[in-house]
């Protein structure tokens, strides 16, 4: 069902990732990919591990078992260990493979960038300062040259490149707010605009129009098709507002308790009686 | 517009200027009269040293956001270093009269500065080893246990092992002092302005964004680790050398001058200056150790009428200055700078608001009237 993508080069490929909590499977054998330049969606109903999936990609959990490849680059690698492999309780039998881990800030430096579903600004800081801060992890300097001043020059390219994307993201009037003193869906898009200052080659965007009202949602909309553009980005997103999801998104898939129901084309998901069942809890009604 | 923002910034850098000038004709005339106003001067000294330690203390607490309790463990490091490093060869037998000194060390020396750099090194490179394991604690934890390793520290010092080394507890005497006032003020001044000079480099974001978010931090890119043990080890860095400038501000030292006490009254000076910011800092170490010293008044037997009031003996006066702690810390929980900066804009609003308040307060006297 997706071969029309099928040419494009693969950037981010889970393969059976699992993800528990002590008793708790929180994702259950995920296999997924995301081709370059696509926007894909991941939805499913509240508590279906869509945001543990996201944790396992960014580094922010060790997946339990499985793989994690982005850009062909397996940057994580797990199998249960110690307790967990008498308590695991994933669906997919593990098989032995190598321990391949990465931190979080590593996978940024590799080129994956994320916002947070309850925003996470540094919020005593400036607009500006919150976006000059994602361009350290670049920049070339040390800790005896900034603090001699000697890195002038890098400093200034810092500066400005901040500048301009505040500029193109229309918050450059705002750049001396503090960030926690800014409307709702300022925050959110100025979140946005300090994952894009890390340069990423993808972005992860986790519920980005969560709380929004429809003509914001339309906003966002077209706001996250013209940095697909602008920016040459694969995004990869977790969303509940449908109308958004089914507008922009290339493909979906959709996860319900940890397991993938269903995935393809925003029309096929719409007609899948899983995913229809899974929302409306169809079975379950009828049961009462 | 423009140009009278250029002709502003040109005022206030005259302003600044002139702030120096004051300072070091201020400075030169303690140095002329320093007989005269030995008493004074010794005040302003452990005001500038704990300045130092203040905002080092700061850059981990208050900027990286890391409450660490180990400074008197830092500076025991740095203040016996230098002390060390610089007491006269001559002199040494003397100091070591009881245990006699040991032979790898007994004719090491070395100037001032340098002992002083060294200091700070030594202090740093214990800072790395012990940030491995105990960077990893959050907040409080991380305060139980570098207050912990203070302690050590101090326990280290005064263990007859090393008698030999660091006279036990007979503790070191006859280290050199501060050839004059400039220098002692120069270098207190210099260490700030280093760590101002950080703080506002792309480093000091960095500490500023851990502070505020360590997940965000994250997924900014930036290793947690990494970037904490590099303020925890500049930090230490600063705190060694300000452990050395107090050994060669009080000439003596000894173990006990490193208790957990002189950690809490440089937490105290921290969280009376404000947490963030470095001015404040700066004037809660000069109001705090001025203060204790005003204060004496209360220590003296006071008679009004011939009957002595039966308060005012001595240990008075720490009530008096606890008392007056708890209520900065009531009405002013954010300190005297919250974590704001001094600016002369700053100063100027402040400075013409006065009146203005003064002026409101009687308009709504007049209404209610």
């Amino acid at each position: 069902m997706t071969e029309h993508t099928n040419n494009k080069p693969n950037i981010l490929h889970l393969e059976n990732v699992t993800m528990q909590f002590g008793g708790v499977v929180a994702v259950n054998g995920l296999s997924l990919d995301v081709n370059e330049g696509e926007i894909v969606a991941l939805i499913g109903p509240n508590g279906a591990g869509k945001t543990t999936a996201f944790n396992c990609v960014t580094g922010i959990y060790e997946p339990t078992y499985g793989q994690v490849q982005f850009q062909e680059e397996t940057i994580f690698s797990n199998m249960p260990k110690g307790k967990m492999r008498k308590m695991y309780a994933g669906s997919v039998h593990p098989r032995t493979v190598p321990i391949v881990k990465n931190t979080p800030d590593a996978i940024t430096q590799k080129g994956i960038a994320r916002t947070f579903q309850n925003i996470r600004l540094f919020g005593q800081l400036s607009v500006f300062d919150n976006v000059l801060i994602a361009k350290h992890m670049r920049a070339k300097q040390n800790v005896f040259s900034a603090t001699l001043r000697l890195n002038h020059k890098e400093e200034e390219r810092m500066r400005s490149e901040t500048m301009a994307l505040l500029e193109e993201q229309n918050l450059a009037h705002l750049k001396d707010e503090i960030a926690s003193s800014l409307p709702y869906g300022l925050q959110r898009r100025l979140e946005i605009a300090r994952a894009l200052a890390t340069e990423p080659k993808l972005l992860l965007l986790d519920e980005p129009a969560a709380g929004m009202n429809p003509q914001e949602t339309q906003d966002l909309t077209d706001f996250i098709k013209q940095i697909r553009e602008s920016y040459h980005l694969t995004v990869f997103m977790i969303e509940h507002h449908m109308d958004l999801v089914m507008q922009i998104s290339d493909r979906i898939y959709v996860l319900d308790f940890g397991k993938l129901i269903a995935h393809g084309t925003p029309e096929e998901i719409q007609n899948n009686e899983k995913v229809i069942e899974a929302y409306l809890g169809v079975s379950d009604d009828a049961e009462d | 517009m423009k140009n009278t923002k250029n002709n502003r910034t040109i005022k206030y850098k005259l302003y600044s200027l002139g702030a120096l000038l004051v300072t070091l004709l201020i400075l030169g005339f303690l140095q002329v009269n320093s007989s005269q106003y030995s008493y004074q001067i010794s005040i302003l000294e452990r005001s500038a040293i704990y300045a130092v330690v203040a905002v080092s203390m700061n850059l981990l607490t208050g900027f990286t956001g890391l409450f660490s309790l180990g400074q008197a463990g830092f500076m025991a490091i740095g203040a016996y270093i230098v002390a060390i490093l610089t007491i006269p060869v001559e002199q040494r037998a003397s100091v070591y009269y009881v245990n006699g000194i040991s032979p790898a060390i007994a004719n090491l020396q070395c100037p001032f500065w340098l002992a002083l750099i060294i200091a700070g090194l030594v202090a740093a490179g214990i800072a790395a080893l012990m940030g491995i394991p105990v960077l990893r604690l959050k907040s409080d934890y991380l305060a139980i246990a570098t207050l912990g390793f203070s302690e050590i520290i101090r326990a280290v010092i005064a263990a007859p092992q090393l008698d030999r080394i660091t006279n036990g507890s007979y503790g070191l005497k006859s280290i050199p002092g501060f050839p004059n006032l400039f220098v002692a003020f120069g270098l207190c001044a210099l260490c700030i302005l280093l760590m101002v000079l950080l703080i506002n480099s792309s480093y000091g974001r960095v500490f500023k964004a851990i502070r505020e978010d360590e997940i965000a931090a994250q997924a900014m890119g930036l290793n947690l680790f990494r970037y904490k043990q590099m303020a925890f080890i500049i930090s230490s860095f600063f705190t060694g050398i300000g452990g050395g400038l107090l050994a060669m501000f009080m000439r003596s030292i000894d173990s006990k001058t490193f208790s957990i006490n002189l950690t809490y009254d440089i937490l105290l000076i921290v969280v009376l200056g404000g947490i963030g910011s470095i001015t404040g800092s700066v004037l809660g170490a000069f109001l705090v150790t001025a203060g204790r010293e005003w204060l004496r008044f209360f220590d003296n037997p006071l008679y009004i009428g011939g009957i002595q009031i039966p308060l005012f003996r001595s240990g008075f006066r720490m009530v008096v200055f606890s008392i007056l702690l708890m209520v900065v810390v009531l009405f002013y929980s954010r300190g005297i700078m919250g974590n704001n900066e001094f600016s002369w804009a700053g100063l100027g609003r402040l400075v013409k608001g006065i009146p203005d308040r003064f002026t409101k307060k009687k308009q709504k006297g007049d209404n209610t009237l």
